[in-house]
């Protein structure tokens, strides 16, 4: 009986069982496992490369595995994405906006795809145009839009819609301190009140240290480590997170846990460097 | 139409972004028109003489059908710019049946194909094109029909392609083939045997006839005919370019 309880009380929302991702002889995501529990805020880190916007993919239906099991708030993205696709909503890390058309009128697009009723739509469309300071250019065409404020207006859109889980894939890259801190906010706010769960990645390690419940660090399509800041922290004997993240992620570390293969590859690299 | 249905929204976009590019609408435009002059007024005596009758009045279905196939065709390829600029992720992880995204693209263009019709059909007027006007809702449907089966034929080839790398293989390889084999330029009654055959199975050429009926009262197979050819390869090929949209990965 307690044990069913608690099983309950910590239902998990996203489950990875040994996911690959494989491009031609590159695996991208190389047999990577790791849960996120309802409500929680998850981050994802990795050097550049490491696989993570490929995870992301992957489990947003954009992309198919290679093998490996997933469960998205039940259901699986290979066998029924649909279901899946009615559970998260996402801020893509490349450019996603139709340039073509107004700011106002990309998130109209996208409050209709999404099935948010008209009046929330609008009221939330106002309010998120103010919060990423948008409002006032609603209706110009986006195509004449700085990348910062593209960027902001991808993330108004990102969080027009409000579902089980969001996938943030480094939201806040190339955003001014303000607006990173308001828009983190309002994501705070979302998660404690309406419980959504927020999965994000960033380069940002103090975003990390400061939002996220728990951190999984991915390298090289492998997960290296998981558990809060202060796991990782502990496990690594470092005084700040990016300490961590650097003996986790940096060559001293990876070569000493390499396999025989990889620390041949390395000694190559060294004596060719010489 | 409902207004908050994602058909609905995706054919808006469709249409918004077709009247704000201007420059794509002229530039649709000038080749119809060159067709229309070059080829009206130059093989018009030689096409009397022939006994084939008022030789502008048999192009002009031919040079509609022209340009709602390469309108038609460059919105289904559309898919591949979208994807290149990124905007494509946004509607492949919408909780909205991916068909239903497709549909909703296909019936855009096909509309804005139609209007590029229509303006190709103003600008034969001006030349001295003469047609029956109470017959053209029918030559509407007609050209809608042909918008929405090269938009889907266009949705399926670019749901195949990762770039616009292919995109000259296509203009050589699947316009211009099927707009030069078919009844758009010359009357197919008369042809050797093998490209009698190809007209004939060439989907365009059904468009046309249909059109050419309902506008200037000659057709070839006939109007019911015409009519049941093109809507039942309308729907195999709409049905095989929202399976290939379906499955695109990014
Ligand atoms: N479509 C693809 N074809 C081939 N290789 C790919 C493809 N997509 C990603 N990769 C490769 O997979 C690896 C992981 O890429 P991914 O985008 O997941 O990294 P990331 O962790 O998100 O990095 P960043 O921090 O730079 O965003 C990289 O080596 C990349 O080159
Ligand atoms: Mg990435």
């Amino acid at each position: 009986m307690k044990l069913v309880k608690l099983r309950n009380m910590s239902e998990k929302i996203i489950e990875v069982k040994k996911l690959k991702k494989c491009f031609g002889s590159l695996c991208a995501v190389n047999e990577v496992s790791f849960s996120v529990e309802k409500g929680e805020i998850f981050a994802f880190l990795g050097p550049n490369g490491a696989g993570k916007s490929t995870t992301i993919k992957i489990l947003t239906t954009l992309l198919h595995p290679t093998s490996g099991e997933i469960l998205m708030n039940g259901h699986d993205p290979s066998k029924d994405p649909d279901a899946v696709r009615k559970s998260f909503g996402i801020i893509f890390q490349d450019p996603s906006l139709d340039d073509d058309l107004t700011a106002y009128e990309n998130l109209e697009f996208h409050g209709v795809l999404y099935d948010v009723p008209k009046e929330i739509r609008k009221e939330r469309i106002e309010q998120l145009l103010k919060i990423t300071e948008l409002w006032d250019r609603k209706d110009n065409l986006v195509k004449q839009f700085s990348g910062g404020m593209k960027r902001r207006l991808e993330i108004a859109r990102g969080l027009l819609h409000h579902p089980k889980i969001f996938f943030l894939d480094e939201p806040t890259i190339g955003l001014d301190p303000q607006t990173r801190n308001h828009i983190w906010s309002y994501i705070l706010e979302l998660n404690k009140k309406e419980g959504i769960t927020v999965f994000f990645t960033t380069h940002y390690m103090e975003e990390a240290a400061k939002y996220a419940g728990r951190i999984a660090v991915i390298d090289h399509g492998k997960i290296v480590a998981q558990g809060t800041a202060g796991d990782l922290k502990k496990k690594t004997k470092s005084k700040t997170l990016e300490d961590a993240f650097i003996k986790l992620t940096g060559h001293g570390i990876r070569d000493e846990g390499a396999s025989s293969v990889e620390r041949l590859k390395s000694a190559m690299r060294h004596m060719g460097r010489r | 139409m409902n207004m908050n249905s994602p058909v609905y929204i995706l054919w808006l976009r469709q249409v918004k972004k077709y009247f704000r590019s201007r420059s794509r609408i002229v530039g649709a435009l000038g080749q119809p028109t060159l067709f229309l002059i070059a080829l009206g007024f130059g093989f018009g005596p030689v096409f009397a003489k022939a006994g084939g009758g008022n030789y502008l009045e048999f192009l002009v279905p031919g040079i509609i059908a022209l340009s709602i196939l390469f309108t038609a065709t460059f919105s289904g390829i559309e898919v591949i710019w979208d994807r290149q600029f990124g905007f494509l992720k946004e509607t492949l992880v919408a909780p909205v049946n991916r068909t239903k995204i497709m549909l909703g693209r296909t019936l855009g263009g096909a509309t804005v194909a139609v209007v590029q019709g229509l303006i190709v059909m103003l600008i034969s007027l001006l030349l001295g094109f003469q047609f029956n006007v109470l017959m053209l809702p029918v030559a509407v449907v007609f050209m809608f029909l042909l918008g929405l089966l090269f938009t889907a034929l266009g949705t399926a080839i670019a749901s195949l392609m990762e770039d616009m790398q292919g995109f000259q293989l296509i203009i050589n390889f699947l316009i211009m083939p099927l707009f030069f084999l078919s009844n758009a330029l010359f009357p197919v009654d008369n042809l050797p045997g093998p490209l009698a055959a190809v007209t004939q199975l060439n989907p365009l050429s059904y468009g046309v006839d249909g059109m050419r009926g309902a506008l200037t009262g000659v057709s070839q197979f006939g109007l019911f005919l015409d009519f049941s050819v093109l809507a039942v390869i309308v729907i195999a090929i709409m049905l095989i370019g929202g399976k290939l949209f379906s499955k695109i990965q990014a």
